[in-house]
C-alpha cells in the first residue's frame, strides 16, 4: 500500500466529508432550532439534483444549474414548511417521523411523475472535469478538489452567518429559549421558515453538485440522511462547527476503514476470509464510532443539551 | 329458493363461466422507487405483445412490489387467493424471486420469470412450473468472462456489490475468464461513492476492469471512473449498459463492452418489429427488460394456443417447446427451464443524441448454465 493511495483515500474522505456537511448542517439547524425530526431533508437533496439536471439540460449551463437546485430546493423547502411542518412544531417526536416519511414518499412518486422512472443525465462541467496532478505525483480529479473548496467556504460562510450575523444571533437564541426570544419580539414563525429554506437550499447544493458524479435517481437523498443523521448525533445536536467535525470524521472513517480494514486482517487471516470480515466491520465502522463518541460524549462532540 | 336468489345464482353462475374462459395472469413487477425503470420496461414489453396478439381473454392484474421482498409476498397471496391467476410473471430482482417463486410454484400456479434468474432456482430449487425466459444470473458475466480471454485480458480488477447476485456475477466470470485477477472487491449495495475502488483500481496495475454495479450503482461508478483518469478498459454484463440508464451515464460510457442476450440490432424480423413497435408505442428506445417482457408475453400466448392452462400437463409441454418468434432468433429451454442462448457482445455508441449499443460479436454460443445436472425434475 503506497503513500500516494493514502493520500488519494485522505483526499477522498474529506470530499466525503465535505458533501456529507452540506446535508448535515441543514439537518442540525432545523433540529436544533425547531427540535423537529425532518426525514424529508434527503428529498431535498434529490429535488436539488433533478432540478440541477433539469436545468443544466435546457441550459448547458453548470452555475446557473447549481442556482437552480438551491433555488428549487428552497422553495420546495418553503412549501413544505408552510403546509405540513408548521402544524408539527408542538407534536412529539413519532409524528413528526411519520409525517415526514409520508413526504419523502409523496417526493419520490411526485419526482416520479415530472420526471419520469429513468435516471437522468448530470455531468461535470468541461472545465473541471478529467484529473490533475498533485504535488507528489496523484492524480485526482479536478472536481472532487472543487468540492472540498466549495463545501469548505460554505462551512465557512455558514460558520460566520450564525456567529456575525443579526438573524444568526436570533437563530442561536431560537436555539436556546424559543419562548424568550418570542417575547422578544423575533417573529419566530419567519425565523423557522428562514431556517427551512436554508437548509434546503443547502442540501439541494449538496444534491447538484454531488449528481454530477453520481446518479440523479429517485429515492437517492435516503442513504445520504442517514449517514447525515448519524453526523449530526456525533457533531453535538444544533452545533454547526459540530456537524463540520462530524462530517469529517464519519467522511474519513467510512472511506479509510473499507480500505484499511481488510488489509490489517490480511495479516491475521487468509486473504478472502479478510476481504469479507474487513468490508463487515468497515461498514460498521461509523456506528462504532459513534457508539465510543456518545459513550465519551453522551450529547455529541458540541452539543449544549441532549 | 325465492326467484330472486334463483337469478342471483344464474348471474353468478354466468360470471363465474366466464371467468373461466379468461386467463388470468398476475404481473408482480416493480414500479415505484429505485428500480422502477426495468420494472416498467418489462411490463411495456410484455403488455405490447398481449396487445399486439389481439386476443381479448387474457386478463393481466399488475401490482408493484416496490422492490421489497414483504410486499411481494403479499402480494402473491393475493393474486392467488383473491385474483385467482393462474400465471404468475414479473419479478424483477432475484430475493424477491427467492422469495415468491417456491411458494407460487408450490400451490401449483405456473412461473414464468421475465428477469430473474437466481442460480438456487436453476439447480437443486428448480420447479416443473417454473421458466426463465431471460437469463440464469451467471450468464452474461460468463460471457464477459470468455469476451475477456478472446480480447486478451490477462489481468483484470473485479468488483461487485455485496449481495447474492453479486457474488453470483464474480462467480460467473472467473468461471470461464482464464488470467490473473489484479484485485477482487465487494462494494456495498447501493454504494454511490466508488473514488476509494478506483484510488484501488489505479494501484493495483490491473490491465482491465470487469464489474457489476447494477442500476444507479453502475451510473455514479462509469462516471467517477470517466473523470478519474484511470484509462484501462471496461468490460460488465448489460445490466450497467441499458437503454434506460445509459442516457444517464452519457459520454463516460462510450466504447464500453458489455454483454447481453439481445440487442436492438439483433437481426431477425421479429426484433425489427418489435423495436419499430415498441419505439411507436411509448416514444423510447426498448431495453433489454424490453426485450425479456416481450419474450414472455410471445412465449405464453404461444402456449395458450396449444393447451389451456387449466390442462396443467399439456400446458407445461407446450412452454417447455418454446415455440414462438423470439427477439433474440432462436430460444429453447434446457432441461431446468432456463434459456439456451447465444450471448453477444457489445460496444456502447452515439447515435445522434443517443446513447445506445451495437453489437460486436458473439460471446458465447448455446449456452445453458452451470446449474443445469442439479436440477432433477
Amino acid at each position: 500500500m503506497s503513500l500516494i493511495l493514502i493520500i488519494e483515500q485522505i483526499l477522498n474522505g474529506v470530499q466525503f466529508g465535505v458533501m456529507l456537511f452540506l446535508m448535515a448542517s441543514g439537518l442540525t439547524l432545523i433540529f436544533g432550532v425547531m427540535g423537529l425530526i425532518n426525514l424529508a431533508h434527503g428529498s431535498l437533496y434529490m429535488v436539488g439534483a433533478f432540478a440541477a439536471a433539469g436545468v443544466a439540460a435546457s441550459s448547458g449551463s453548470f452555475l446557473l444549474a447549481l442556482m437552480a437546485a438551491m433555488a428549487a430546493a428552497a422553495m420546495a423547502g418553503v412549501i413544505m414548511e408552510m403546509i405540513v411542518i408548521r402544524r408539527l412544531y408542538d407534536r412529539d417526536h413519532l409524528e413528526q417521523v411519520l409525517a415526514t416519511f409520508a413526504l419523502i414518499l409523496v417526493f419520490s412518486e411526485g419526482t416520479r411523475f415530472v420526471f419520469g422512472s429513468f435516471p437522468l443525465f448530470l455531468d461535470v462541467p468541461g472545465v473541471l472535469s478529467g484529473p490533475i496532478t498533485l504535488p507528489g505525483g496523484i492524480q485526482y480529479p479536478l472536481y472532487r478538489l472543487v468540492l472540498i473548496a466549495v463545501g469548505l467556504s460554505v462551512a465557512l460562510g455558514l460558520g460566520l452567518f450564525i456567529s456575525k450575523t443579526r438573524v444568526g444571533i436570533q437563530i442561536r437564541a431560537g436555539e436556546n429559549d424559543r419562548e424568550m426570544i418570542a417575547a422578544l419580539g423575533v417573529d419566530i414563525a419567519k425565523l423557522y421558515t428562514l431556517v427551512f429554506a436554508l437548509g434546503a437550499a443547502l442540501a439541494g447544493l449538496a444534491g447538484a453538485l454531488v449528481g454530477a458524479i453520481q446518479s440523479v435517481q429517485i429515492g437517492m437523498g435516503e442513504p445520504i440522511l442517514i449517514l447525515a443523521f448519524v453526523v449530526i448525533v456525533i457533531g453535538g445536536i444544533g452545533s454547526i462547527r459540530g456537524a463540520l467535525i462530524g462530517s469529517l470524521l464519519v467522511g474519513l472513517t467510512d472511506t479509510l476503514g473499507g480500505i484499511f480494514l481488510p488489509e490489517l486482517f490480511k495479516f491475521f487471516v487468509a486473504p478472502d476470509v479478510a476481504q469479507t470480515v474487513g468490508s463487515a466491520l468497515a461498514s460498521m465502522a461509523i456506528y462504532v464510532l459513534m457508539a465510543c463518541v456518545l459513550i465519551w460524549r453522551p450529547t455529541g462532540l458540541f452539543g449544549a443539551r441532549a | 329458493m325465492t326467484l330472486k336468489s334463483f337469478a342471483l345464482a344464474a348471474a353468478m353462475g354466468l360470471l363465474a363461466s366466464t371467468a373461466w374462459a379468461e386467463t388470468k395472469i398476475g404481473m408482480i413487477t416493480t414500479l415505484s422507487g429505485g428500480g422502477a425503470g426495468l420494472g416498467i420496461d418489462v411490463r411495456d414489453g410484455f403488455m405490447l405483445a398481449i396487445a399486439q396478439s389481439g386476443r381479448d381473454d387474457i386478463e393481466v392484474v399488475i401490482e408493484d412490489d416496490q422492490r421489497k421482498p414483504d410486499i411481494a409476498v403479499q402480494l402473491t397471496d393475493k393474486m392467488i387467493q383473491s385474483e385467482k391467476v393462474d400465471i404468475l410473471t414479473g419479478i424483477i430482482w432475484s430475493n424477491l424471486a427467492m422469495a415468491v417463486v417456491p411458494a407460487a410454484t408450490a400451490q401449483g400456479k405456473f412461473y414464468l420469470s421475465p428477469n430473474a434468474g437466481p442460480s438456487a432456482l436453476a439447480g437443486r430449487g428448480c420447479h416443473e412450473n417454473y421458466f426463465n425466459v431471460a437469463w440464469q444470473n451467471d450468464n452474461l458475466h460468463e460471457a464477459a468472462g470468455a469476451y475477456a480471454n478472446t480480447v486478451g485480458h490477462a489481468n483484470s480488477f473485479i468488483l461487485a456489490p455485496n449481495y447474492p447476485a453479486g457474488k453470483d456475477a464474480l462467480t460467473g466470470y472467473k468461471r470461464f475468464y482464464e488470467g490473473e485477477l489484479a484485485g477482487e472487491l465487494y462494494t456495498e449495495l447501493g454504494q454511490t461513492d466508488y473514488a476509494a475502488e478506483i484510488a484501488q483500481i489505479r494501484a493495483s496495475g490491473a490491465d482491465s476492469v470487469f464489474f457489476f454495479l447494477p442500476g444507479g450503482m453502475g451510473i455514479s461508478f462509469l462516471k467517477q471512473y470517466a473523470d478519474s483518469g484511470v484509462d484501462l478498459p471496461v468490460i460488465g454484463p448489460a445490466f450497467s449498459f441499458d437503454q434506460g440508464i445509459l442516457q444517464a451515464v452519457g459520454p463516460a460510457a462510450l466504447g464500453v463492452v458489455n454483454t447481453s442476450q439481445w440487442n436492438k440490432d439483433l437481426d431477425n424480423p421479429t426484433n425489427a418489429a418489435f423495436v419499430e413497435s415498441f419505439a411507436a408505442e411509448y416514444g423510447r428506445l426498448p431495453s433489454l427488460y424490453a426485450s425479456q417482457g416481450f419474450d414472455t408475453a410471445n412465449l405464453l400466448l404461444s402456449a395458450l394456443e396449444v393447451a389451456d392452462v387449466s390442462d396443467a400437463d399439456a400446458f407445461r409441454d407446450a412452454l417447455r417447446a418454446a415455440n414462438f418468434d423470439s427477439t433474440r432468433g432462436d430460444f429453447e429451454f434446457g432441461p431446468n427451464h432456463h434459456p439456451v442462448q447465444d450471448i453477444y457482445a457489445r460496444e456502447v455508441v452515439q447515435e445522434g443524441d443517443v446513447f445506445t449499443n451495437r453489437l460486436i460479436g458473439v460471446a458465447l454460443t448455446d449456452r445453458a448454465d452451470a446449474y443445469a445436472a442439479d436440477c432433477k425434475m
